[in-house]
Order: structure tokens, then sequence, then C-alpha cells
């Protein structure tokens, strides 16, 4: 390790966004002890993370990587996609929460700074290049979701999902901890470059105990980005938490998730491709089956859109199993798509709650398009989103991802995925057609709030412009992701 | 090796054919007044019809070149362009999805009187889709239109449709959607194989190993059977037509079906010409046995929009057996069929909606002596069902009677089949309109005293219908209006099917069946 290279001034630079959200975020703690009215902590969140944005569009100009801290963190177009990820997936949840959180009764002001400190989380573990820091920007995420997760004190079910995600969660902590020091025990690093290097130096890519090692990392991943059989939490969770918590989780950890996936897999374990295949394969497989299936049984749309994240979480893993840098790109593209439009369709199911009204049955759904027409119009977009129908930008991120998995030789993984979408396309259709062709049972009522209406007009038309012209964020992906990483 | 006429016009003439119903669309959402959408919705594919025109006039018939040609980048580091032309194989269908548009539009002004706004939404972004595909030069663009008209016609059919349109609705989506996706794999393989691009001509202009070629024809084959649709994939069809709202089945019936046997000519054919000729004998099987199979159902149909529907799987079976028999006439009756299926059945839908509107039922047993009591419908009525027939001076026996002459030159006893589905065709025609309007009348539509009592055709909806009468007999009398436009292209279809990749690989299975007849 080089440590000449240890601390100075000049090595925080790098991380100017994380020190600017965690400044943001302790900001908010205190200003919520002054403050009464909670629009103005979530307008300073917001302020916060557009600060931050703006260094990592500066920090963006960097055409090399940055490592600093002893190459425990790095800086390059990898992360920085992931943090744009974040960024908007923050911001736009901020907006969501303001009405919501109120109906609930639940409006306090650390729930920002929870969202804050767990979008921190993720950047440190986007940028990670060093199991340990990985680990420690893994719990910051974590421990902020779990709390998140229960912010509905007086709910059971508030409360259930955050004791479940909190066990569970820890437990993956600890088979990620297991795979740690039995890849330390072997490598004797931590660093991951370092590990690469290890594995080819002293010729242990096919010893059992690394890739056990690295099936543990695996496992603690797979539980983070909700594959299956590792997905059990998911479905209590999302349907337990506050809505725009759901909403939070669903694209943020799972984003990060597979940040530190494609990172480690590629940088440290890149020479044990085909092992790390012959374990994602399976897993991509019955993720796409249980996402896609159990889905078709949902009558409560939060469980609804837990199965389709998870069905999301294998088409999203078929770019890691490419093994491509192409392929990468078009996971990162892939989740980037994702958070624009599962944001947006949990933000038609925010409205429909109000006082008194849970408005989470498919039923509450009924005949929406007559006495809500622009509402469901939204809702039709982000479904037929979901489902990849072109001209959406879903249909961008499935044809990439295709498009790659192709490449890589692996046409029958691409099959199964078309075959599950278009089982997926049942219940998403199933939404459309409740809104569409069903009469309302009784009088419907949204609630709306003008930091909704930005949130519902930003993700329609962006999932549009997407869809109709994805270069933007095609060039934008691809030159993020020049190379191996 | 570029086979295209740039567009000479002084402005991108199809770029405004393909979306000005999409800008009327909309233009439409922010309308209120329902006579206001309606009129704005005729007026914007009226529009869409006269801006087509000049088409026609500029259209070079001596060559296959592609015509009217506009390529811009669109997706760069994918290599994929906004590349959109015509051919003679196409420049009929434009015309088709222009005229039958507009006559949805005057065919749904009372029909539909919920969510008006949304129907009117969904014909002009349909509209769209559908020239969309007919001029997209580029694969990408192609599934684009390809896919995103799934979503208007899903709700077209689902919302504004008879007693069963979710079922309907949803097994339209599911079985087209499952098609399409297995074609996209397809498309993607054959992306790197052809060096990634998706350009159509390009692309037509490879040649691929012949088993990666039977490979990419099944999965063309999934998406394209499934639309035309072909037997034993066309169970979605009677669902849909029946419960569609009468423009929703003009649509399905008059261009959505044939896009199916346009991506055959356009694709399969072309690119993939060993395996084109590898299954070439399987598709004729199975188009005899859609011509017989359809018939024959038709004649169990209790229902009058459902017979129709089936006619239309016996009648697609005649457009795929004339395009498989690879030779001109084939092509050439199959192409005209098409055109021909459009017009007359879209007509029928549109002649059912009318006499439904007056008597609420599609039951065949609840009509009888009508000819007595819509004396104009009947006379319309007749002109559409011997078209149907097949009869001569209509244009039905033009299409069917290149089809059944290119079948006898493939093979005699295809011809013999074939023939036998005319038959069959004219025994369920005739005995519908016997039992509607002949017999005994329904007490219940007479004037007066009756429940319901019918009355004849109005001034619109005789407006709507004298265009395709008009086509029926043009055509008929004068077939080569039509067919000169597509010599040019279906002489080179046959070319590049007849090129021959591998040589020495024919295949014994082909061999094979037809040592079998």
């Amino acid at each position: 390790m080089d440590m000449s290279s240890g601390f100075s001034l000049l090595s925080i630079r790098p991380l100017v966004p994380e020190l600017t959200m965690i400044c943001t975020a302790l900001i908010l703690m205190l200003l919520d002890l002054i403050v009464k009215k909670k629009e103005v902590v979530a307008g300073v969140g917001i302020a916060g993370t557009l600060v931050a944005l703006y260094g990592t569009l500066k920090l963006y100009g960097f055409s090399e990587p940055q490592a600093v801290f002893s190459d425990m963190f790095v800086l390059d177009g990898y992360s920085n996609f992931f943090r744009l990820i974040f960024y908007l997936n923050v911001i736009l949840t901020i907006c969501i929460s303001l009405r919501y959180m109120v109906i609930e009764k639940a409006s306090f002001g650390e729930y920002y700074a929870l969202l804050i400190f767990a979008t921190t989380g993720m950047m440190i573990m986007a940028s990670a290049s060093d199991l340990i820091v990985l680990y420690l920007g893994l719990e910051l995420m974590a421990l902020s979701t779990y709390i998140l997760a229960g912010m509905m004190r007086k709910q059971p079910r508030s409360n259930e999902a955050a004791l479940k995600y909190f066990f569970l969660g820890a437990f993956s902590s600890a088979f990620f901890l297991y795979g740690i020091s039995l890849t330390y025990g072997l490598t004797g690093t931590t660093n991951l470059k370092d590990i690469a290097a290890s594995l080819q130096a002293l010729n242990i890519t096919g010893n059992p105990m690394v890739f056990l090692g690295l099936i543990f990392m695996i496992v603690a991943f797979g539980f983070k980005i909700a594959l299956a059989p590792f997905h059990m939490w998911a479905p209590d969770v999302y349907e337990g938490a506050p809505t725009s918590v759901t909403a939070f989780m669903s694209v943020g950890p799972k984003a990060a998730g597979f940040a530190v996936l494609g990172r480690v897999l590629f940088s440290a374990f890149g020479a044990m491709q085909v092992q790390w295949d012959s374990i994602l394969i399976p897993l991509a497989i019955i993720t796409m089956a249980t996402g896609s299936i159990i889905a078709l049984a949902q009558t409560n749309i939060k469980r609804m859109l837990a199965y389709s994240s998870i069905a999301h979480a294998g088409y999203m893993l078929l770019g890691i199993i490419a093994g491509t840098p192409g392929g990468l790109a078009s996971t990162a593209n892939y989740l980037m798509i994702y958070a624009i439009m599962n944001i947006g369709a949990f933000a038609v199911v925010i409205m429909l709650r109000r006082e008194g009204f849970q408005g989470e049955n498919l039923d509450d759904y009924m005949g929406l398009a007559k006495s809500h027409p622009v509402a469901s119009a939204l809702m039709l977009v982000f479904m037929f989103a979901l489902t990849g129908i072109p001209p959406t930008a879903g249909f961008i991120g499935k044809f990439y991802v295709f498009m790659e998995v192709i490449n890589a030789g692996y046409t029958y993984l691409a099959v199964i995925a078309v075959v599950f979408s278009v089982i997926s396309a049942f219940f998403y259709l199933r939404v459309v057609m409740y809104m569409y062709m069903r009469d309302p049972r009784e009088e419907v009522a949204l609630t709306t709030s003008p930091s909704m209406n930005f949130v519902l007009a930003v993700t329609a038309v962006m999932i549009l412009v997407i869809g109709v012209f994805p270069s933007v964020l095609l060039d934008l992906v691809k030159s993020s992701i020049p190379g191996l990483l | 090796m570029e086979n295209i006429i740039l567009n000479s016009l002084d402005y991108p003439i199809l770029s405004w054919t393909v979306f000005l119903p999409l800008i009327g669309a909309v233009v439409l959402l922010f309308l209120k007044r329902a006579d206001v959408i309606r009129w704005t919705s005729l007026g914007v594919t009226a529009a869409t019809f006269v801006i087509s025109l000049p088409l026609l006039s500029n259209f070079d018939k001596g060559t296959y070149k592609m015509q009217f040609v506009e390529r811009y980048e669109w997706i760069p580091s994918w290599g994929i362009n906004y590349f959109i032309g015509i051919d003679g194989i196409s420049i009929l269908f434009i015309f088709l999805t222009t005229i039958l548009s507009i006559l949805c539009v005057l065919v749904s002004w009372r029909a539909v009187e919920t969510k008006i706004k949304e129907f009117h939404i969904a014909i002009l972004t349909m509209e769209a889709g559908m020239l969309g595909v007919f001029v997209a030069l580029d694969f990408f663009l192609f599934y684009l239109f390809w896919e995103a008209m799934l979503i208007p016609m899903f709700l077209l059919i689902g919302v504004w449709g008879g007693q069963n349109r979710v079922y309907a609705a949803i097994k339209f989506f599911l079985y087209t959607l499952v098609g399409s996706v297995l074609m996209l794999v397809g498309i993607v393989v054959l992306y790197f194989y052809g060096g990634r691009t998706l350009d159509i001509l390009a692309l037509s202009s490879m040649q691929y190993p012949v088993t990666l070629q039977y490979w990419l024809f099944i999965a063309f084959f999934a998406a394209f059977a499934v639309k035309v649709p072909m037997f034993p994939v066309h169970t979605w069809l009677p669902d849909a037509h029946t419960e569609a709202p009468t423009a929703g089945s003009v649509i399905l019936a008059g261009v959505l079906i044939k896009m199916g046997a346009y991506g055959f000519l356009r694709f399969s054919m072309p690119m993939l010409p060993d395996a084109t000729r590898f299954f070439m004998w399987p598709v004729l099987i199975l188009s005899i046995v859609a011509i017989i199979y359809g018939a024959l159902v038709c004649f169990a149909q209790k229902d009058f929009k459902r017979l129709i529907a089936y006619s239309s799987v016996s009648h697609m079976g005649f457009v795929t057996l004339g395009i498989f028999a690879l030779n001109t006439q084939g092509l050439e009756g199959g192409i005209l069929q098409m055109l021909n299926h459009g017009i007359v059945t879209g007509a029928m839908f549109l002649m059912i909606g009318m006499i439904y509107e007056r008597t609420h039922t599609r039951v065949i047993a609840d009509y009888g002596g009508f000819a007595r009591l819509v004396p104009w419908y009947a006379g319309f009525f007749i002109i559409l069902t011997l078209a149907s027939i097949g009869l001569p001076s209509t244009n039905g026996f033009i299409g069917e009677f290149l089809i059944i002459f290119s079948a006898f030159k493939a093979k005699k006893l295809l011809g013999v089949f074939a023939a036998t589905g005319i038959i069959l065709g004219a025994g369920y025609m005739l005995r519908l309109y016997q039992n509607i309007f002949f017999e005994k009348a329904n007490p219940d539509y007479e004037t007066p005293g009756g429940h319901h009592p019918v009355w004849d055709l109005n001034a619109r909806e005789v407006l709507t219908l004298i265009p395709l009468i008009v086509f029926i007999f043009w055509i008929g009398f004068y077939p080569n209006a039509f067919l000169s436009y597509m010599h040019a292209s279906v002489q080179h279809l046959i070319e590049q099917v007849n090129q021959t990749a591998y040589a020495g690989q024919e295949s014994l299975i082909a061999e094979y069946i037809r040592e079998i007849f």
C-alpha cells in the first residue's frame, strides 16, 4: 500500500459530495429542533442534495479515476453515475413524502436526515474500493433504512417491517463479514485491486474457499438487491414501511447493491467470472421467475410492486452476468430508468392515500380513469414502462440489457427473460385494466400537492423522453463506465 | 449498394404522414367539447390522407428501391437511425391505413359516447403507429411502432368493447407480446451478426449461416404468425375482433393483421431466404389448414361478428398461401388480397357496427327479413358478401384468382385445397346473408310495433361505405392500377428469396415434404 498518499487536504476533494451530504444531514437534525415547519427541513435537505449534485457534476470531469485514502475510496465515472441515481432517488422521495408523512402522522424531521444519511451510505458503497469501506457504507445505509421502515411508530405493520428488515439485514451483514474474512484470510488484503492481484499471484482462483468467500458476499448483496431466494423480506417490508420509504428502498439500496456487486465482481474477482456466473445465472432465472409469477397473485399494490422489483432485479442481473463493460453499463442504465419509473408508480400509489383511506388495494383503482383521468394516464405510462413496452424508457432499459447478454453469448437467458417479462405484463396490465375498464366502486379522492405534481411530471416526461431519445442517457452511461473497473 | 431514393419533395412527406396523427392526438388532450374533439379527429385523419396523396403521384413504379427516404442519426451509440421510406409493397398499405382511419372516426361518431377524448386519442395514436410500421426501414424503429401500437389497441378493445372485452383485450395483448418479444431477441441476434446495424436494407443484403437463419425465422415467425394470425395461434383473433368496438374491429381486421404478412415480406423473406425456402412447406400447410378450418368454423357461429372474425382467419390463410408460394403471382396476389381483405372485411365490420347500433344484438338468430326493413343496408351488404366470396368483377376475385393460380403452380393439390376454401366461403357467407336479410323477420324490429324499430342507413353511414365500395369495383375491374405499384418490388423480392447463401444445402425435409404431395 502506498502510504505516502495518505492524508492530505487535497485528498478530500473527491469526498466533497459525501461530506456535503453528511453536513446536510447533521444540519437537518439541528434544524428540526428550531423550525416547526417540516417543509423547511425538507427544502434544506433538497438544497443540500443539489449542492452535492453540483459537486459531483464538477468532479465528473475527471477522466482518470481518483483513488484516495490509500486506495480505499475511489472516485470514477462508475460511482458518479450511481451517485446521480442516488440524488434523483432522494430528491424525488423527499418530494413525495411531504404530504404523505403528515397523513401518516409520522412527520418527523429525522425522517429527512435519515434519508440523507442512507443516501450517503449508498454513495460511499458505490465508491468503496476496499471491503472495509464498503462495509461502512453498507451499514450506514442499512441502519438508516431500518429506522425509516419503522417510521410509523404507532402502526404494528411498520414496526414489523422494521424489525424484520433489521434482523434479516443483520444476518446478511454477518454473511458479508464472513465473506470478507475468508477473502482476507486467503489473499491477505481487503483492497479490491489487491485481491485481484493476489488471486493471480497465488494462483488460487480455483480454490473452493475463495469461491465460498465470494458466495457469502453474493448472498449479502443478493439480500440488499432482493434476489430470490434472499428476497423473503422484501414483500413484507415494502408493504409495512411508509410508502415513500418503500419507494426509496426499492430504488436506493438496490442500486447501491448493484453498484458494489458490479465493482466487487469485476474489479476483485474478474478472473473468476466463470465461477460467479455459475451462481448468478440460476439466481437471475429464479429471481425473474419468483418476481413475475408471485406478483400475479397479489392484491395489494405495494406487495405487487415489491415482487415487480424482485423481477426487475433479475433483469438487471443479466448485465452483470454478461461480464463485459457494456453489460455493466446496461445494468447501470437499467437502474437509472428503473428509479424513475418506480418512483413515479409509487407517487401515484401515495396519492391514493388519504385520511382514513389506505388506498393500497388493487380494488381501490377501479374506475380511477373516470374520476382522475390525468393520474390514471400517468399510472398507465408507469405501468407500461415497467412492462417494458416502447416508446417508454422501460423498453430502452430492457433492450440494452438483452443486447449485452446476447452479445456475451447467453441468448437463452434473453429468451427466458422475455418470457418472464410477458408474464409480468399481466399484473401491470391488471392495474391499467382496473383503472380503465372497471366501474368505480366508490368515489376516490386523490391527495395532491405541488411537490407531488412535480415528481409525477418529471418522472413521466423523463420516461417518454428517454424512451424516444435514449441517446443522452446512453452516452452518459457509456462514457461513465468506459472499461473494466 | 444504396438501394434508396432520397425524398425529393421539399418537405419530409413521410414524417408528416406518420406524425400528423400523433400531433393531432396531443392537440386533442387540450380539447373539451365532444363535438370539437370529433371534428378535430376527423380533420386530422382527413389531413393525413391528403398529405399522403403526393406519394401516389410522385411514386416511381419502375424501381424496387426505397423512395421518399429520410434518414437521420438517432441513437448513434447503437448505430440506430431514424430511417423511413416506402416501396411498392408498403405504399398501398399507407393508403389503406389513412382511409380506414377516416372511416373509423366517422363510424364512431355516435357509437362512442363515453370517454370520447381518450377514444379519439387512441385512434390517432393507432394510426401513427400503423403508418410507422409500414414506413420504418430500421428494425429498431419498426419494433418501436410495432409494440407501441399494442397500448392504444389494448385500450380500444378493453375500454370501449363489448361484454367480454377485458378478457379479449388481455388475451390480445399477451398473445401479441409473446410473439413480439421473441422477435426482439431475434432482432438483437441479427444486430450482432449484421455488424451492429439494424438498417433493414443492409441486413437484407447480407447472408447469414443457414442454422442461424432457421432460428431467426422461427423467432420472427412467432411475432408475425401471431399477428396474421395463422393457425394454430389464431385464437386471440375471434375474441378481439368480436369484443372490440366497431372502429377497433376495422383497424384490427383492416390493417393490424396485415402487419404480420407485411413482416414476412419485409423481414423474413429478404433477410432469411434459405430459411424461407426451408419453411415454405410447413407454412403453406398451415395456410391451407387455416383456410379450411377457418371456413368450417364459420358455419358453426351464432354470432354475426364472430363469424366475420373467423372468416378473417380463412382469408388470411389465402394471403400467407400466396406469399409463401414464392412466385410472382402468389406474392402480388397475396399483397392485393391483404388490401382486399382490409377493404371488404373492414367494410363488413363497419356495417355490423351500424346495424348493432340499431338492434343491440349480434346473435344471427335475432335477425331475419332485414332486406325488407333496411333495403339500402341489404344492398350494400350483398356487395360486400359477393366481394368476400370472390365474385368476378369484385376485388376478391382478382386476389383469390392470383393466389390459387400460384398455388397450382407450386403444387396442384394446394390449388385444390385453396379452391375448396373459396367454395366453403361462398357457403357460409351466403347462408349468413340468407339468415339475416331473408326468411321471417323478427317482430321486435318491425316498424311499427316493435321494441327496437330499425331505420335504414343515414347519409353519414353511406358516406362511410362509399369509398370502400368504389375500391371493391376499382380493383375488381382494373387491378393493374394497384398491381403496377408492386411489380418492381415483388420482382426484386423474388430475386432475393431465390438467392442461396449456401449452395447444396437444399433441405432434406423440404424435399421430403414435397415428396408427400
